[in-house]
């Protein structure tokens, strides 16, 4: 059925369409859209916005004719096979990002050698309270300049990782595979803030994720499994069996001998400090700090024994969902599976302990799994789960939600879990089943989706054809718009309903970004970089409003809206100031260049100085280090009151609307 | 009624029913907020001033026993001398047993009026030693159980006072005002996570549209087509909480009584909460946070670092109490700490990762000039686990009686599931 149409919307666009001409057809969606059109399949153009909008974070200048041009079924099979996608550009984009480049191996390294810093200017500082302890670590990085980078690194390797996801979402042609890895890195939420989770994010994102987007299921829940990232969020890196069960090698294997010459110490002597092999070559070569805090983990680790986080958001948030058919007793036989399901500290590389791992029997969703096993029974574990019709259908159900609506329906949810089994777990096919079903190409689907803070700034800087921003400016804007990337606390991740992020405080802040946007504040979006800048901003205000329509609002606004982009006038807002001096200010110029964000000093209303204290403490606050929040003041004159004239004003306006937050 | 719900529902065909849907009834409230604030302010009613300490404040240095010997042997350097008249430098005391730290000379006077009563020995009953974990625990409301997905304060917010029901049949059903919770922070608090409409913000002057009048009315006509879709109805009630924020006029706002606010980021959260509490625009619940309590190293002991947190802590809420005068009959302000620290100093001169803590209510109708909670001594065998002040008051003990008997709130057993002391564990501090 929807075959049919995609025929004949390749029939009736010849792909040329001149702004006059697009202007027109405006015009009659405009009005079609008025019409009571409940039901009814969507118009060609409609079902070209429709695949832009959900499958790519928003339509680039182009975008449009290229789908329309090459059809959309064509284009989509395009979408889902990646590989085949040229995208060296990106590649070359993301080479600008130190982090992304190194082995995770190194980045640990730095990271252990800032701290080691940290803990000399701690000791340099204790007991002399005249110091200032900024002056000793400024001194100590002066004069290694070595260590000097490092600290850097280490300090903006969030930032850097943020901004590397928007830049990414911007420029990449491989736009459904990036809205998928934007799937999953939410399904699969990990939180930066949480202690040493930052160091593993980037190969989180490059090993884990990426490569098996598109993948199977199996594949990704496995590599997600093992990754250290989701390790150390959730805890299952030291997670132990419990004293009562036995574990596959003796407790005590390897470590008899060495213990006591290096736990005798001063004050630590009193812990029993339970060290694997691995933790006691450590502690040979351990600096006095090290050494008590390698006890201390150890100490730590042998008292905590099973650790139930990971197994229960396994089932829960991961796979079969929360009411997925699993009991307590499941939550901690899975738990028992996977204890010894850790990684290396010094690489992150995944590793199987069998001292720490449960080696009784268990029973796990009814079935047996005999004693005496060691890994295999972690992945017996992830097979059955990943298998269940629960997961099947609890993914599906999050694929339908974040493609169709809000409420998908049953039956779209249905048949695609059906596929996801059938296909033994095929995302892509899964996908493919929901992305080409009628109920996606439905009137009730279409525009029904809120964009999510990252969707906002993403589709309004590839609306603009903004170059990619790689400082981490652009970015924190995210944030400030409610949903920093990898910031989600609670391993549910972002929520995937509209209503659950649109709020006072949030439309309020999307309405700023716009105005910021618009009045040329972000880095790397300006509108003279806009091609349709130049062409449209000598054009009278009916044919901008048209072209500003066509680009951002996927050509079709209310009747009320196109108004009030026109003149400002409104029936239901009777204030004389709109009515008043709207309408004559066509052909207005760029903004003032001094409203450019990136010169001016920060003329943020009301600022009190102590942005930088706030940093600081927001850092303790979150618990762990380096975690920008609230960093949306970073960006020079951000905040400061914009006064938009003619073609800039326009796009302030249109990113403002009601019909900008929808995809 | 959960919010979410009622946008699943549709919030039109709920308005075609008779029924209001929250949202509508928010912005009608936001009107007669307007005219209400401008003819006598009669949108008065309880607040709860909600301030964390996040990175586990020490609060043997806070609230001092000086009156254990223990605590002397167990901090050489650090502790806080007992209490001698007229120094500076020493605890102040309360009862006899405990004191004030020395920094906390501006709760001495709240204390002396009646209005504070420092609660010991309480915390989270997990046994875990992560911030994250602990903070998270402390915001969810459910110690252990990392499953909770909202905050204490947003489900207090989602039933108080209802039936599960009664909301949704309820045409008469209260108003919400936008500003009913606010958080002084860049981003929603756990704490205030979920499904009750709550704003998170670094300041008030940040809650405008940044524009000319003009253009902002050009903008507030989009969102006022009659359309109740949630991305209208939540621009609506947006203009509305910022004609209500305008009449506020925050840029104007001067502090009474002589408060005088600390310049640091705490004061000045705590000064724009005091001045939307006296704006009356509706706000129930506020949230503040305040860091650097993660005193591993060099804490210090009547001077030093923890000093001068305690310092900016106390005089910023000091500065509220004083600026809000009478309006303090209306008002509780409750801290709180993810959890204590080690009852030993460490190598380093300061403290490591504890377990109890101790919180400070403070308010028109607290039950003051008293230490809550029982005292489980510093003696070796009284440590929690050998090293920190051990816990014999759950931390839900105290918000539950707080939420009850100052805000009213029913349905405890919502706000704080799988809790089972609540009313029987009070300490009686209201």
């Amino acid at each position: 059925m929807r075959r049919l149409f995609v025929l004949s919307s390749a029939f009736a666009f010849s792909g040329s369409a001149a702004v006059a001409q697009a202007a027109k057809s405006v015009a009659s969606h405009a009005a079609q859209a008025q019409a009571p059109a409940a039901s009814g399949d969507l118009l060609p153009d409609e079902q070209i916005q429709q695949v832009l909008n959900r499958l790519t974070f928003g339509a680039r200048p182009g975008d449009v004719a290229t789908v329309r041009k090459m059809g959309i079924d064509k284009w989509i099979d395009w979408q889902l096979h990646p590989e085949r996608i040229d995208d060296r550009a990106t590649d070359a984009l993301m080479a600008k990002y130190p982090v992304l480049n190194m082995k995770t191996a190194d980045i640990v390294k730095n990271y252990n050698v800032v701290q080691q810093l940290q803990r000399q200017v701690k000791k340099a500082d204790a007991g002399d309270s005249t110091v200032d302890k900024k002056d000793i670590r400024r001194d100590a990085l002066t004069q290694n300049p070595q260590l000097a980078q490092l600290a850097k690194s280490n300090q903006q390797m969030v930032g850097e990782i943020q901004s590397a996801s928007l830049a990414r979402a911007v420029s990449t042609d491989r736009q459904l595979d990036e809205v998928m890895v934007d799937f999953w890195e939410n399904h699969f939420s990990v939180y930066a803030g949480k202690g040493q989770t930052r160091l593993f994010l980037a190969q989180y994102d490059k090993d884990v994720i990426r490569p098996n987007a598109l993948g199977k299921f199996r594949d990704l829940l496995g590599a997600v499994a093992k990754s250290p990232a989701m390790l150390f969020f959730l805890d299952n890196w030291q997670s132990a069996a419990d004293s009562t069960h036995p574990t596959l090698v003796a407790r005590n294997n390897g470590r008899a001998g060495g213990r006591g010459a290096n736990v005798r110490r001063p004050g630590i002597g009193r812990f029993p400090g339970q060290l694997p092999p691995a933790a006691q070559a450590r502690l040979a070569n351990a600096t006095p700090a090290q050494r008590q805090q390698l006890l201390q983990r150890a100490q730590q680790q042998a008292k905590r024994g099973l650790n139930e986080n990971y197994a229960r958001e396994l089932m829960e948030l991961h796979t079969l969902g929360v009411d997925g058919g699993y009991t307590q007793k499941d939550v901690q036989e899975v738990a028992r599976a996977l204890t010894g399901w850790t990684f290396n500290r010094q690489n992150g590389e995944f590793v199987f302990n069998p001292a720490i791992h449960d080696a009784g029997p268990k029973t796990i969703l009814g079935k047996q799994f005999p004693a005496g096993h060691g890994q295999d029974e972690g992945e017996a574990v992830l097979d059955l789960i990943a298998r269940e019709p629960a997961t099947a259908h609890f993914i599906t159900t999050k694929l339908a939600r974040y493609f169709v609506s809000d409420d998908p329906p049953p039956a779209l949810v249905d048949r695609c879990a059906n596929t996801f089994s059938k296909t033994d777990g095929d995302i892509r096919e899964t996908v493919r089943c929901v992305i080409t079903s009628p109920e996606f190409f439905s009137r009730a689907a279409y525009r029904a989706k809120v964009k999510t803070p990252f969707q906002v700034v993403a589709s309004a800087l590839r609306a603009v054809d903004a170059l990619p921003d790689t400082t981490p400016r652009t970015a924190q804007l995210v944030a400030k718009l409610g949903e920093p990337i990898f910031g989600r606390q609670t391993p549910d991740g972002w929520p995937d309903r509209g209503d659950a992020w649109m709020n006072t405080g949030a439309i309020l802040n999307r309405i700023n970004f716009g105005l910021s946007l618009a009045a040329g504040q972000l880095p790397g979006a300006r509108l003279n970089n806009w091609p349709q800048f130049d062409s449209l901003r000598t054009l009278p205000r009916a044919q901008q409003v048209d072209g500003v329509v066509n680009s951002m609002l996927g050509g079709q606004v209310s009747a009320e809206t196109r108004d009030v982009l026109m003149s400002g006038s409104n029936p239901m807002l009777s204030s004389p100031t709109v009515q008043g001096g709207a309408a004559n200010d066509i052909n207005g110029m760029v903004p003032d260049p001094n409203a450019d964000a990136m010169g001016g000093a920060d003329g943020t209303r009301g600022a009190d100085g102590t942005r930088a204290a706030r940093g600081a403490q927001a850092k303790q606050a979150a618990g762990g280090k380096g975690f920008p929040r609230g960093a949306a003041a970073q960006i020079p004159g951000f905040g400061r009151q914009v006064n938009l004239q003619g073609l800039p004003q326009v796009v302030g306006l249109a990113l403002g609307a009601p019909e900008f937050q929808r995809r | 009624m959960e919010r979410r719900v009622f946008m699943k529902s549709g919030a039109m065909a709920l308005a075609t029913m008779g029924l209001s849907p929250s949202f509508l009834r928010r912005t009608v409230f936001a009107q007669d907020l307007v005219k209400g604030a401008a003819l006598n302010g009669n949108a008065r009613g309880k607040v709860m001033i909600v301030l964390f300490q996040r990175g586990a404040a020490d609060a043997l240095n806070v609230v001092v026993p000086h009156g254990e010997k223990a605590y002397y042997a167990m901090r050489p350097t650090i502790a806080i001398p007992r209490p001698v008249s007229g120094s500076a430098a020493t605890a102040i005391d309360l009862d006899g047993f405990f004191g004030l730290h020395p920094s906390l000379a501006p709760f001495k006077r709240l204390w002396d009026d009646g209005i504070l009563a420092p609660v010991h020995a309480v915390g989270s009953p997990s046994n875990t030693r992560s911030h994250f974990d602990a903070q998270d625990y402390m915001e969810s409301g459910t110690p252990d159980n990392k499953g909770t997905r909202d905050g204490w304060l947003n489900r207090y917010l989602a039933v108080k006072g209802t039936c599960d029901e009664c909301h949704l049949n309820d045409a008469q059903a209260p108003a919400v005002s936008p500003f009913q919770a606010v958080a002084m922070t860049p981003q929603t608090p756990r704490i205030l996570e979920g499904p009750a409409p709550s704003v998170a913000m670094n300041s008030l002057d940040e809650f405008t549209i940044r524009t000319n009048g003009t253009q902002a009315e050009r903008i507030e006509a989009l969102y006022r087509t009659g359309n109740a879709d949630v991305v209208h109805a939540a621009g609506g009630e947006m203009f509305e909480a910022m004609k209500v924020l305008k009449s506020a006029n925050p840029l104007q706002y001067q502090p009474q009584n002589g408060a005088d606010y600390p310049k640091s980021p705490f004061g000045n959260h705590l000064r724009q909460i005091a001045q939307l509490i006296k704006a009356d625009v509706g706000l129930e619940i506020a949230f503040a946070d305040v860091g650097g309590w993660d005193t591993h190293v060099n804490q210090g002991g009547a001077t030093g670092q923890l000093a001068g947190r305690l310092d900016d802590f106390s005089k910023s809420i000091a500065a509220l109490v004083q600026d809000m005068g009478n309006r303090m009959a209306d008002v509780t302000i409750l801290t709180m700490s993810e959890f204590g620290r080690t009852a030993h100093q460490n190598g380093n001169g300061g403290t490591d990762h504890g377990h109890a803590t101790a919180m400070f209510v403070i308010g028109g109708d607290v039950k003051g000039k008293k230490v809550h909670g029982r005292w489980p001594g510093l003696e070796a065998n009284q440590l929690n686990e050998g090293r920190d002040l051990a816990l014999t008051t759950d931390f839900r003990s105290v918000f539950s009686e707080v939420a009850f008997k100052h805000l009213g709130a029913a349905k405890m057993d919502a706000v704080f599931p799988g809790y089972e002391g609540t009313q029987s564990k009070w300490l009686g501090i209201l």
